[in-house]
């Protein structure tokens, strides 16, 4: 155990060092700060405990606005919590900070590497503590997160919580996801190791409440943050989850990431995570120590992050279209799906060019999606592809979609709709006229706008004029 | 007067008064059509809230008509390198002598005649359905398609509406015993047929707006859709012919309704002081008045509902007008 | 046995009753339709690749010529599309002009395919009356635009132009008159014979048909299919505005008709309860950044146009111009039903369909 503390001392030395370095870099680095921040906090806890009374009320209904019963929850959780202990106190550090619109970042750089240091050495053995646990159980990350939390209370790491709390409230200002918030702190508590197994398993109980998910983030949380050396690699991960899976994920990733600093565990626990819950929430909680990983326990990220994924009020329906996609034709046919927020939030799939066809046909004739409207078909030349964007709409439900197939740009070739949809019929055209795509199967693929005996495709974005004469 | 002519033994110097009279009565004619064209514009302009010509001749515009005479006369006269030529060029003098050579039996008054014909009203309605073979001429020998077809078009409507007006005038002569258009004139000296043969005037006015390709039945020159019709190809004078016929032929149609159904020159009671004429030409002016106010104011007919309009309602009606004259006639002869 | 032989027949592109410069070659037997080809792109234009080099704001009189009888709905999209990616609001006063604008064009725009309909079909008044209308409409924005086809009027954030004094007043006298004209309309129109004869059952396709089709605004309703972005998508202000959507069952010429002669009566309503509303004062421009940069991304963004739905596709490379801009152009999906609905047709009834499809060349040509 000593051997390993060492090396978890050394480690997050120089892990923090680094994450310093990274901080400079990246918007990651500050909620690392924020974490130690936190850690800070927790000795000044006293003072500020009736101010983060005040904030969980405030937190409680920013997340009902948000209508995230979980975050509320949690949050309120976490605030009862944190409040008993001092924790309170550093949350209105926090907050103040927050004020200063500087965000947890900088106030968390600056704090959390003093209190980083004094806090690493007691935080370690609890890390230790609790990654051995996690190892133990792998799968069961709950048992985990309450060993943690068990052990972080023991440990002092009360006052963690209590800027977990902080984080959460900043958060839920934000309208971030409780989730998120759950991650946030469970960084910030990494830190220190004990706390954040308090943490993960509070955040836990808020997920239970809404999903599993949640927790899966927060246990990865916590086990990324007892090891923080190993976090780099986690991060990596998280990252490879992230490009598989959704934004809100990724979200919770960033959370967690601070969690992912501490350890290499987090990857563990993440794989463990994915067998327990499967999917989604898996790699919601490997992308969580990624980001943790990356960007340690800076609130400020976090805030970002729960911003981009609270303005999706369409999250629900961008997961019912992929779960009932995924069920029938397996987890292939999506090379990505995300939330166009620019587009008023509209759930957008990317086809792959070989299974558009059968998306598109499953699109229109699946009974739970039925899009049997389309609305628009066109192609753009994005000089590194070809782009297929078509968006529909399901009178039926009342719902709509886009749909995107990126396509080569040197033969730009792909199905025709029309067989679906008879009003793709003029908009391949025309695609075709101005951008040269070859719809395969379109009964009569001609010019359309152009004359016949047109030379090139005028909106590629190589077009040369032929004819000089104008 | 006239009948003191037709009577005289041919010499040098009737024959000079004949084609002075004729050309007199053609420049009356031209001169209807100039200002029968002018006041459709007006009227109608009146109708669609426009002035109207205002420029040429006065704030009137009164010689509007002459300036586009004038215009087509000097324009260049164009025939397609593939149509069928000497068809082309008859086509016009095929649509116009015909309605030039109907107006020779209509009275315009007690005395001003030009032919007394015993069948005058079948010589009207024969003569009258020539003009159909120079409208499809036109239309074959333009080589083009949309002339073909509303030559195609003008010759089935103009044969099919030709059986109910005939038919529907039937009565008319069954009451009068006569086709002799002076003594059906005579006849209305107390009633009007327009009173007695109510439904035949109705039949007898869709009829000739039929007849005449106007609006609602001027499809074989819908110029929405056969931009328009048998003379796409014409310009210039030989146009102004098309035209000509037919505003000649609007003056004619005109005529025969006021002789056959308005009483002629026959004045209202009480009014007779006003000479024959005048109340001939009111006459005929409300005539053509309703038919400029129909042209502004009802939308075309397609091909089909014309036909079958013109087959299974207006002749029905009018064979049952027929026979119910018949029958009330018989009535009251055998008390 | 008669023996027929089909004929090409070309109508168009220079012919009275296209509209435009839209072509359609027919194979006829007789009068009867066998097949019918629409060739358009006489009047493209270019419009998108004109856009890549140029910035926001000077595509926006491009638009203008899209479809040019309702130029305030195209100038709105673009300006919706840009404000939807950067976020923007846009305040109160310039709203409720957009509005104001947006539906008087509207009803311009229906005034004349009211007019030029009954010309199609032979009715030369008609036609005169709802020109007499437009004019007034014409006149209204023209005050306020300085234009009387292509305004120019919107910009990104707000409108160029605030109202001119007494305009509102002018606007709200031009209520109750347009609806006596419209009662004028229905008495001389709606309820003639020969015109029913002509568009009843004409041009009739079913609501599957018509989603197949992608088919938009009144060719949609007319089948039973109530669906107006106005209502179902509210964008600007038009959730504050009680109107209806009209929506017919039947499916053809005749149910477009009456579809968009109600749907001048709803525009109506919006333009009376807006004036009432109309706020005295206020800005008509958002803060708005001189160079318009629209973060990087995508966006789609579809409103209603008196012709269907409109819709504007915009990526952004974060530059002051579009990388790629796109117009959903609702006459040109509109047409693509054309070949079907004329397939055995006479050729009378080819003016009927295609009228009441409502088409504007500028429009599908791009």
């Amino acid at each position: 155990m000593s051997d390993e503390k060492d090396k978890d001392l050394n480690g997050t030395e120089h892990g923090e060092e680094n994450e310093s370095n990274d901080a400079e870099t990246l918007a990651e680095k500050k909620t690392r700060a924020v974490a130690e921040a936190k850690a800070k906090a927790a000795e000044l806890k006293k003072k500020r405990e009736e101010e983060k009374v005040v904030k969980a009320g405030q937190a409680e209904e920013e997340t009902q606005e948000d209508a995230k019963a979980r975050a509320a929850a949690e949050a309120k959780a976490r605030a009862a919590e944190l409040r008993k202990k001092r924790e309170e106190e550093k949350l209105a550090e926090a907050d103040e900070q927050i004020e200063s619109k500087e965000d947890a970042k900088a106030r968390a750089a600056a704090e959390a590497k003093a209190r980083a240091a004094e806090l690493r050495k007691k935080r370690e053995a609890e890390k230790s503590v609790g990654s051995d646990t996690v190892d133990d159980t792998a799968t069961a990350k709950a048992k985990a997160a309450a060993a943690a939390k068990a052990k972080a209370e023991a440990l002092k790491k009360k006052k963690e919580r209590e800027q977990a709390v902080e984080s959460v409230v900043g958060d839920d200002k934000a309208s971030a996801k409780a989730k998120a918030a759950a991650a946030a702190k469970a960084k910030a508590e990494a830190l220190r190791k004990k706390k954040e197994r308090e943490q993960a398993a509070e955040s836990e109980s808020g997920d239970d409440a809404a999903s599993a998910k949640a927790k899966a983030a927060a246990a990865a949380k916590a086990k990324a943050e007892a090891l923080r050396k190993k976090k780099e690699k986690a991060a990596q991960a998280g990252s490879d989850d992230d490009a598989d899976d959704a934004k809100a994920k990724a979200a919770a990733a960033a959370k967690a990431k601070a969690a992912a600093l501490a350890n290499k565990r987090a990857k563990e626990q993440a794989g463990g995570g994915a067998t327990d819950d499967e999917k989604a929430k898996a790699i919601a909680a490997a992308k969580a120590k990624a980001k943790a990983a990356a960007a340690a326990r800076a609130k400020g990220s976090k805030t970002e992050e729960a911003e981009e994924e609270k303005p999706s009020p369409n999250q629900p329906l961008l997961n019912k279209y992929v779960k009932v996609i995924k069920e029938h034709l397996g987890e292939e046919v999506l090379e990505d799906f995300y939330i166009n927020k620019l587009a008023k939030h509209v759930p957008t799939l990317v086809a792959k060019p070989e299974t558009f066809y059968k998306l598109a046909e499953f699109l229109k004739r699946n009974e739970q999606l039925a899009f049997d409207f389309l609305s628009e078909l066109h192609g753009s030349d994005f000089e590194t592809h070809m782009e297929v964007y078509l968006y529909l709409y399901s009178f039926q439900n009342r719902q709509p979609v886009s749909l995107k197939v990126k396509i080569d740009r040197d033969e730009p070739s792909v199905d025709s709709v029309t067989p679906l949809w008879e009003g793709a019929n003029w908009p391949e055209r025309e695609a075709y006229d101005l951008l040269g795509i070859t719809f395969k199967g379109h009964p009569n693929l001609t010019r359309i706008m152009m004359p016949d005996d047109w030379v090139g495709h005028p909106l590629r974005k190589d077009y040369e004029q032929y004819d000089v004469e104008v | 007067m006239i009948d003191q002519m037709l009577a005289a033994s041919p010499n040098l110097m009737n024959t000079f008064l004949f084609f002075t009279i004729a050309a007199a009565f053609l420049m009356v004619i031209l001169g209807f059509v100039t200002y029968a064209i002018l006041a459709e514009r007006k009227v109608l302009g009146f109708m669609q809230m426009r002035v109207g010509p205002n420029r040429v001749g006065g704030r009137w515009g009164l010689l509007q008509t002459v300036a586009d005479v004038l215009k087509l006369l000097i324009k260049e006269d164009t025939i397609p390198k593939l149509a069928d030529r000497p068809l082309f060029i008859l086509a016009p003098v095929l649509a116009f002598t015909p309605a030039f050579l109907v107006l020779v039996v209509i009275p315009f008054s007690e005395n001003l005649k030009f032919a007394d014909l015993g069948i005058g009203l079948l010589y009207y309605i024969a003569i009258s359905g020539i003009t159909t073979i120079g409208i499809l001429t036109a239309g074959w020998a333009s080589n083009n398609k949309y002339a073909l077809l509303g030559g195609m078009r003008s010759a089935a409507q103009m044969i099919s509406y030709e059986i109910p007006l005939v038919m529907s005038v039937i009565g008319v002569v069954l009451l009068t015993g006569s086709l002799n258009l002076n003594e059906i004139v005579a006849a209305q000296e107390n009633w009007a047929f327009i009173f007695i043969q109510p439904v035949a005037f109705i039949i007898f006015l869709i009829a000739s707006i039929a007849e005449l390709n106007r609006t609602p039945f001027d499809l074989p020159e819908a110029e929405s859709e056969l931009v328009a019709g048998y003379h796409v190809e014409f310009s210039g004078f030989r146009w102004a012919f098309f035209m000509l016929a037919e505003y000649v032929y609007l003056f004619a149609m005109a005529s025969l309704t006021t002789v056959l159904f308005l009483g002629g020159w026959q004045p209202i009671p009480f009014l007779g002081f006003i000479p024959g004429i005048v109340w001939f030409a009111l006459k005929f002016i409300l005539i053509v008045f309703i038919m400029i106010w129909i042209r502004g104011t009802l939308p075309r007919l397609r091909a089909d509902q014309l036909m079958s309009f013109g087959w299974k309602v207006l002749l029905p009606l009018a064979l049952a007008n027929i026979f119910l004259t018949a029958i009330i006639k018989e009535l009251i002869n055998s008390f | 046995m008669i023996r027929t032989e089909e004929m090409l027949l070309n109508v168009g592109p220079q012919h009275p009753s296209t509209h435009g410069v839209f072509r359609i070659v027919l194979k006829i037997d007789g009068e009867q339709i066998v097949e019918a080809t629409p060739v358009i792109g006489y009047l493209h234009r270019g419009t998108e690749k004109l856009a890549e080099d140029l910035q926001y704001t000077q595509i926006i009189p491009y638009t203008d010529r899209m479809d040019y009888l309702a130029a305030m709905t195209n100038n709105y999209v673009i300006c919706h599309a840009v404000e939807t990616m950067m976020d923007l609001e846009v305040p109160e006063r310039a709203e409720y002009l957009r509005v104001l604008v947006m539906e008087l064009g509207r009803i311009a725009s229906h005034l004349v395919w009211f007019g030029t309909y009954l010309l199609d079909i032979g009715a030369m008044s008609p036609f005169l009356y709802a020109f007499r209308e437009r004019e007034v409409i014409i006149n209204l924005l023209n005050e306020i635009s300085g234009g009387r086809l292509t305004f120019n009027y919107m910009r990104v954030g707000g409108v160029k132009w605030d109202a001119p004094e007494g305009w509102i007043d002018k606007v709200r006298d031009f209520v109750p008159y347009m609806r006596e004209q419209l009662a004028g309309y229905h008495d001389l129109v709606t309820g003639n014979e020969i015109f029913l004869a002509r568009v009843k059952g004409i041009g009739k396709y079913t609501k599957e048909e018509a989603l197949a089709y992608s088919l938009s605004g009144a060719n949609l309703r007319c089948t039973g299919v109530k669906w107006d972005l106005r209502k179902d998508e509210p964008y600007s202000i038009y959730d504050r505005f009680d109107f209806d959507i009209p929506a017919r069952e039947e499916g053809d010429a005749w149910s477009r008709y009456q579809c968009r002669m109600a749907e001048i009566e709803e525009a109506l309503k919006i333009i009376e309860q807006a004036v009432e509303q109309f706020p005295d004062e206020g800005k008509i421009m958002a803060k708005v950044p001189r160079i318009i940069k629209p973060p990087a991304g995508e966006t789609y963004v579809r409103i209603e146009s008196p012709r269907g739905e409109i819709g504007c596709y915009i990526a952004s490379k974060g530059k002051k111009e579009p990388y790629r801009l796109k117009f959903r152009r609702p006459s040109f999906y509109n047409l693509q039903i054309l070949p079907k609905l004329l397939k055995g047709e006479n050729i009378s009834n080819l003016i009927a369909i295609l009228g009441g499809v409502d088409i504007v060349l500028g429009e599908v040509d791009g």
